[in-house]
């Protein structure tokens, strides 16, 4: 097979033997969901229910809150408790907390939309917007706006992620194996949506198994193709995607619309393929229980708004040396001090670590080893933009090109020295970005 | 769950490799070099070796207890140095030359920079150029190898005083039985040390490639069209060992790829022009050091382009 990638890049242990081979299961019904309205890039959603209502499976419960954002819908049937902020990821949120009635009601609103022939571009859109679908490798933008590009950028070509880079997650590849008729019918939704006759779906290749499937899925439509990537972290960043199996490189600063791309998750166009074909908008998620500190590792589907301690209960719970709990992979994964937090649409892992494994190595010195600039997919100096970022002269580091960084910690990961790169460099690039907006 | 969970920002894991591994493999892949060493030019050569390496480590601990900084010598990186210093000596050097070598090594040229990361030279070479500038005899009284310990000339002496009749062979000059510094003599045993570098991913091949590749090309050109030159000239002298050893150090040379290169073709064109047209009849050590000065704008003008980028 012949193999695509991207130049720079590292190669961390893999670690999905824990759950590669565990088929998805299906997480007990919730008796409580913590619903945010705010779970992706851009303004929240503004809630449409009030304490004491009734409310069903699929419907909406929060209105998009602009052009870039997304409504939000009940996961589960029963009574609106309350609407107040609650503790989110990495702060707190307005949160619409549902207790489960257990009658498992869905919506009147659910419906199948139709065949895919007789739907418009447009109206494939609508429906992506309206089932609020977000990016659901995790950084959660909202699929309608990247789908939407202004008329003098033309899209011809349409990729999914399949590449799954970030060490421990399975949860992709276990849709892949188990549901690939799903992506591939998402995936003939978002080439119909820009009237393409092929697209492609990159998969890494540590996941011969995924690549057997969704090549012999792909077969009802010879303009799908399955593409073999090297295994590379971040293989699955997207314009290191898009340079893997197009060549060409989105220009710095930009979007990929730039360079006629789209990138989805395959999870993505799984659930655009749910939106369309059952109606159901984005109210649950597969996700990825896993780490040493997990007794019983789990590819799971969750209801979005289950609480985490509620997951990882159903995953065996905690061994006794939990040192560290991550939502998401352990690469671009954020670490949370307490698992008293609902899931939402980006939880795909929830990784723990032993108290050893989550020890903070002592940094020493920059020795000059040149690794990180290897590392690097981005082409930039790490060390020196940390450099210049550790004694605050933002303007060298952004002469340095900090604000190209795509902050996918290859550069921490390599570094023999365990010196925080990426950590001041994404401090930097904040802090540019602050500076900016204040000149205007 | 009660108890409180570490949190950091990402990434969660790192990869193995710390500073002391990556000096420890340079230790590594050093020693079956300076076996041969000891095994060529006999006990002298293991005690200047013994001696080098505890100088540079003892004045590594009382440099860092001056500037109040953390005792960091079980990072190995001055066992590197001693060691490094002590290949560079000729076996006969008298037990005080790598004492002074080691402290103007580590103190003068590691620490008064910054220490570990911020030399602008290689500090074993620094400290040998040194040293050759203070105690000429000392430091060029080279051993034949053998029980005898009788002096000797190098090939790369033979050469500048044009007596090529009495080389060595070709053959003895791969294996280290040769006159020279007592580490630098067996290309064989730094070739073999160096892949175990390459395997490792402690030194990338850039460097060594191009230095020694340059040297090959231009003494072949310079040296009459005559293919044996070529490969007599990159198995005599320092070259394997500077080329492999000395100017990779990370802190001395570019740490952009394309930088690397020029850093190596420019430090075989100058070693080969010392060598033919130069007064010393070995150039590794001042090319090395020369380039090692020009690092600094070697990496600002070859300065990775950026992913993406053309505008700016």
């Amino acid at each position: 097979m012949n193999l695509l990638s991207f130049k720079g890049g590292i190669h961390p242990p893999h670690s999905k033997e824990y759950t590669e081979n565990k088929p998805i299961k299906t997480a007990v019904e919730p008796s409580l969901v913590h619903i945010p309205l705010r779970q992706h890039i851009g303004a929240p959603a503004s809630p449409l229910v009030k304490v004491g209502d009734i409310v069903k499976v699929g419907q909406k419960i929060g209105e998009a809150g602009g052009f870039v954002s997304v409504p939000i819908h009940a996961s589960i049937s029963g009574i609106v408790k309350s609407v107040k902020n609650q503790s989110v990821l990495g702060g707190s949120a307005l949160t619409i907390s549902i207790e489960n009635d257990l009658k498992n009601e869905i919506h009147e609103s659910v419906l199948p939309k139709g065949k895919l022939e007789d739907l418009s571009g447009k109206e494939i859109i609508e429906i992506i917007k309206e089932a609020g679908i977000v990016g659901m490798g995790g950084a959660g933008f909202p699929t309608h706006v990247k789908l939407s590009p202004p008329p003098d950028k033309k899209i011809d070509v349409v990729i999914l992620n399949g590449a799954e880079c970030e060490p421990y997650l399975t949860n992709d590849y276990r849709l892949m194996i188990e549901n690939p008729e799903e992506i591939i019918f998402g995936m003939e939704a978002l080439m119909k949506i820009f009237n393409l006759k092929e697209g492609y779906i990159g998969i890494e290749n540590n996941k011969p198994e995924a690549f057997k499937i969704m090549t012999q899925a792909a077969k009802r439509n010879p303009g799908i193709k399955i593409v073999g990537l090297k295994t590379k972290y971040p293989q699955g960043a997207e314009k290191q995607l898009i340079n893997a199996i197009t060549g060409r490189q989105v220009p710095s600063g930009g979007l990929p619309m730039e360079v006629g791309a789209v990138v989805n998750n395959v999870a993505t166009a799984a659930a655009i393929a749910n939106a369309i074909q059952s109606g159901m908008p984005l109210i649950e998620r597969i996700c990825t229980v896993t780490g040493r500190g997990v007794k019983d590792p789990q590819n799971i589907r969750i209801k979005i708004g289950t609480m985490i301690n509620e997951i990882v209960e159903q995953c065996g719970g905690y061994t006794d040396d939990v040192g560290k709990l991550i939502m998401g992979g352990p690469m671009m994964g954020i670490a949370s001090h307490t698992d008293k937090l609902p899931s939402t649409k980006t939880t795909s892992g929830i990784l723990v670590f032993t108290e050893k494994e989550a020890k903070i190595p002592e940094p020493s010195a920059c020795i000059k080893c040149g690794k990180c600039v290897e590392a690097c997919p981005s082409f930039l100096q790490p060390s020196y933009i940390s450099a210049y970022a550790l004694i605050d002269n933002l303007v060298m580091a952004e002469k340095y090109n900090a604000m190209d960084c795509i902050e996918c910690g290859s550069c921490s990961f390599v570094c023999p020295s365990k010196r925080p790169l990426v950590d001041s460099i994404r401090i930097a690039k904040r802090e540019i970005l602050e500076q900016r907006r204040k000149s205007k | 769950m009660e108890k409180l969970l570490r949190v950091s920002s990402s990434p969660h894991i790192r990869s193995k490799e710390t500073v002391s591994s990556i000096m420890r493999d340079v230790v590594i892949a050093l020693i079956p070099a300076t076996l041969a060493g000891i095994y060529f030019f006999g006990m002298n050569a293991a005690i200047i070796v013994a001696i080098s390496i505890i100088s540079a480590v003892a004045t590594e601990a009382a440099m860092q207890s001056l500037r109040k900084k953390p005792i960091t010598i079980n990072d190995w990186s001055a066992v590197v140095t001693g060691l490094l210093l002590a290949m560079n000596l000729p076996a006969s050097a008298p037990w005080w030359i790598p004492i002074i070598g080691a402290i103007f090594a580590i103190a003068i040229v590691k620490h008064a920079f910054g220490g570990l990361g911020s030399n602008f030279m290689n500090p074993a070479l620094a400290a040998r150029a040194f040293l050759v500038t203070s105690w000429p005899i000392e430091m060029t009284t080279w051993l034949a190898p053998g029980a005898d310990a009788v002096t000797a000339a190098t090939p790369l002496g033979l050469i500048k005083e044009g007596g090529t009749a009495q080389l060595p062979s070709l053959m003895n000059a791969v294996l280290g039985n040769i006159g020279g510094s007592l580490g630098e003599t067996s290309a064989l045993l730094l070739i073999l040390g160096g892949i175990y570098l390459l395997y490792r991913g402690v030194i990338s091949v850039r460097i060594p490639a191009f230095y020694i590749g340059t040297v090959f090309i231009l003494t072949f050109l310079l040296g009459g069209f005559d293919i044996f030159n070529s490969f007599y000239a990159i198995f005599v002298g320092g070259l394997m060992l500077g080329a492999i050893y000395m100017a990779t150090d990370y802190s001395s040379s570019p740490i952009t790829p394309k930088g690397q290169i020029i850093f190596a073709v420019g430090a075989g064109l100058l070693t080969t022009l010392i060598r033919f047209y130069g007064g010393y009849p070995e150039g590794v050590q001042f090319s090395i050091l020369l380039m090692n000065i020009a690092t600094p704008i070697i990496e600002r003008y070859t300065a990775p382009k950026v992913f993406g980028g053309v505008k700016k």
